[in-house]
């Protein structure tokens, strides 16, 4: 299954003929479980059982990948908290959550203090039982409702990674999505997914959906379109200070469509298939990623650095 | 004006699930499940009681009536109405004894002194009620009334949670003919019943539709006046609107703290009222 996903990244010729063989005869679908939670506020041992729960039944539905909003370990209004619920990467509770999955990867969202004691919002994705890839979020919304500047460190890097199943897979938490920036460099990165972690409230009720929902449905169908990938955002639920975080979370294919959902406001574990050959088909049919001009991209981003800040 | 006619609409049953939810959870975090309110047979008291029922089911909702010797009959057969067609549990306090025992010593008291007392009275029969029924109070002040100060601190203002804070009259208007409240209480104009045919919309000198479109307008989407006077707005009304809300904005929050050290309530020592659960 891996192959087949690598089979669709340009230039590398060697997996491909391997690759078509594994995607036209016995191509499986793989199975992501989409894990709406609703976090308590600060209580990370009862939130680790929860997920430790969801992730035996996710296995048990035969799921090969689990994703939990971000925060999911520690819910979202932190403020001062943000240093009592803080651990290390290593921490036990994100080792036991991981090979809790043991072949079913997880993604889920903490607190990161690193060893020079900065705070992150961050979120790891296992593999096999053992933490395979951090992102710390870069993008820290601190406007309106948000003040996340305040409390966390900005992460400052933003790249893919290769895994097993799932071919080159990109992970992003909520703000860092809604920056062009971060998906032309998952694009550049060649990602086969692109997974956003969220923990999106509620603004705007006056159409006939949350603003806010509509707004993140569009930008995952149109990344899973530009970059040719499955985009998967999981988002919470619940309330915290009267803000409302409104779930939703979608699993859109490389054609835009939607593959999965979760409802709208209610706590779910919702299983989706994906077929990892409709990217080969998508890619055939709009070859954006192979028509990229990554260097003229580099070029032109290094004009704009120098007139900018080099003049 | 150029202005949209639907600028104040909300989808109505996607609002109604999220404040019964909101009703739910942020109770139920608190180690609740039960509310109480104060029912007027207003619009927002009517709302927050139809909305508490079917968030706890109405055997989990006690609506008290408080009324005072000058509450007009409207207001009694209104509230009644509502609370048997919910099935809600009910307590009538009257608050009259009290209010004029306090003022058979300051005779001269003025009609708004003597509303604000009223207002207090039965916020501290509310909060007792709280503890007798194990349950936390709804606050019932929509987002016009909050933001033009027009209600008591520590009064009508003061609850644990308060579904509608985030709803303007304007806007509960159509929440409410979405529940299907009496028509009564919808076709009643806007009181405080705060003395003999008070009405708010008298008292204030505008209508709630007007200043609601102006409210939305200035503090949701932040229009500067220059903005608002060419889309039709008169100047003087803007103006005036502004300095409401600014010189009211002290009832909105906690009292203000001398800070001294390191790390001061409400200020630097910042957790979430949800803190923790």
């Amino acid at each position: 299954m891996a192959s087949a996903t690598e089979n669709i990244m340009p230039g590398e010729t060697g997996p491909l003929a391997e690759a078509n063989e594994v995607a036209g005869e016995n191509a499986g679908t793989l199975r992501i479980a989409l894990a709406q939670t609703n976090p308590r506020l600060g209580v990370q041992a009862e939130n680790l059982q929860d997920h430790l729960t969801k992730v035996e039944s996710a296995r048990d539905q035969g799921a090969d990948l689990i994703i939990f909003p971000e925060l999911s370990l520690t819910g979202y209004f932190l403020r001062d908290m943000v240093p009592d619920v803080a651990i290390a990467r290593d921490a036990e509770a994100i080792e036991q959550l991981a090979a809790a999955g043991k072949t079913t990867s997880v993604v889920a969202g903490f607190v990161e203090e690193s060893a020079e004691h900065r705070f992150y919002n961050a979120a790891f994705y296992s593999e096999n039982g053992r933490v395979h890839h951090v992102h710390r979020k870069v993008y820290l919304p601190t406007y309106g409702l948000f003040d996340e500047s305040r409390y966390f460190a900005s992460g400052d890097r933003i790249r893919a990674f290769d895994t097993e199943r799932f071919g080159r897979v990109g992970l992003l938490i909520c703000e860092d999505f809604w920056h062009l920036s971060a998906a032309a460099i998952m694009q550049a990165e060649q990602v086969d997914m692109l997974i956003c972690v969220a923990n999106s409230p509620t603004r705007g009720v006056s159409g006939d959906q949350i603003e806010t929902a509509e707004t993140y449905w569009r930008l995952c169908r149109s990344y899973a379109q530009l970059i040719g990938c499955l985009v998967v955002m999981v988002n919470r639920v619940g309330y915290e200070d009267g803000l409302c975080f409104w779930g939703g979370s979608i699993a859109v294919g490389p054609d835009g469509k939607t593959k999965g959902e979760g409802p709208l406001l209610d706590e779910s574990l919702t299983m989706v298939s994906v077929d990892p050959a409709d990217l080969r088909r998508e890619r055939l049919a709009t070859p954006l990623g192979r028509d990229e001009q990554l260097l003229l991209t580099i070029e032109e981003l290094d004009r704009i650095k120098r007139e900018r800040y080099q003049s | 004006m150029r202005l949209d006619d639907d600028l104040l609409a909300i989808n109505c049953p996607l609002v109604e699930r999220i404040l019964c939810g909101f009703i739910q959870q942020e109770i139920q975090r608190a180690g609740f499940s039960r509310a109480v309110l104060g029912l007027s047979g207003g619009i927002d008291s009517t709302v927050v009681v139809y909305l508490a029922a079917k968030a706890l089911g109405p055997e989990n909702v006690l609506a008290v009536t408080m009324p005072y010797k000058t509450s007009s009959e409207e207001t009694r057969r209104d509230s009644a109405e509502v609370v048997e067609r919910l099935g809600v549990q009910t307590v009538d306090v009257p608050i009259t004894d009290q209010v004029d025992a306090y003022f058979s010593q300051f005779p001269d008291a003025s009609r708004l002194r003597r509303a604000n007392k009223c207002a207090r009275e039965r916020m501290t029969v509310l909060y007792d009620q709280s503890a007798a029924f194990g349950a936390l109070v709804l606050g019932t002040s929509n987002k016009s009334e909050l933001l033009l100060g027009y209600g008591t601190q520590f009064g009508d203002m003061a609850s644990a949670i308060n579904p509608i804070g985030d709803v303007y009259k304007t806007q509960l208007r159509e929440l409410a003919a979405h529940l299907e409240v009496p028509e009564a209480v919808l076709a009643k104009p806007p009181t405080g019943d705060l003395w003999i045919g008070q009405t708010d919309e008298d008292e204030l000198g505008f209508s709630y539709p007007e200043v609601d479109s102006l409210l939305l307008l200035l503090v949701d989407q932040r229009w500067r006046t220059s903005e608002l006077v060419r889309a039709g707005f008169d100047e003087d009304f803007v103006e005036r609107v502004a300095e409401m809300v600014r010189r009211n904005h002290y009832k909105r929050r906690m009292p203000i703290i001398a800070k001294l050290s390191r790390r001061t309530v409400d200020r630097d020592f910042r957790y979430a009222r949800d803190w923790g659960t």
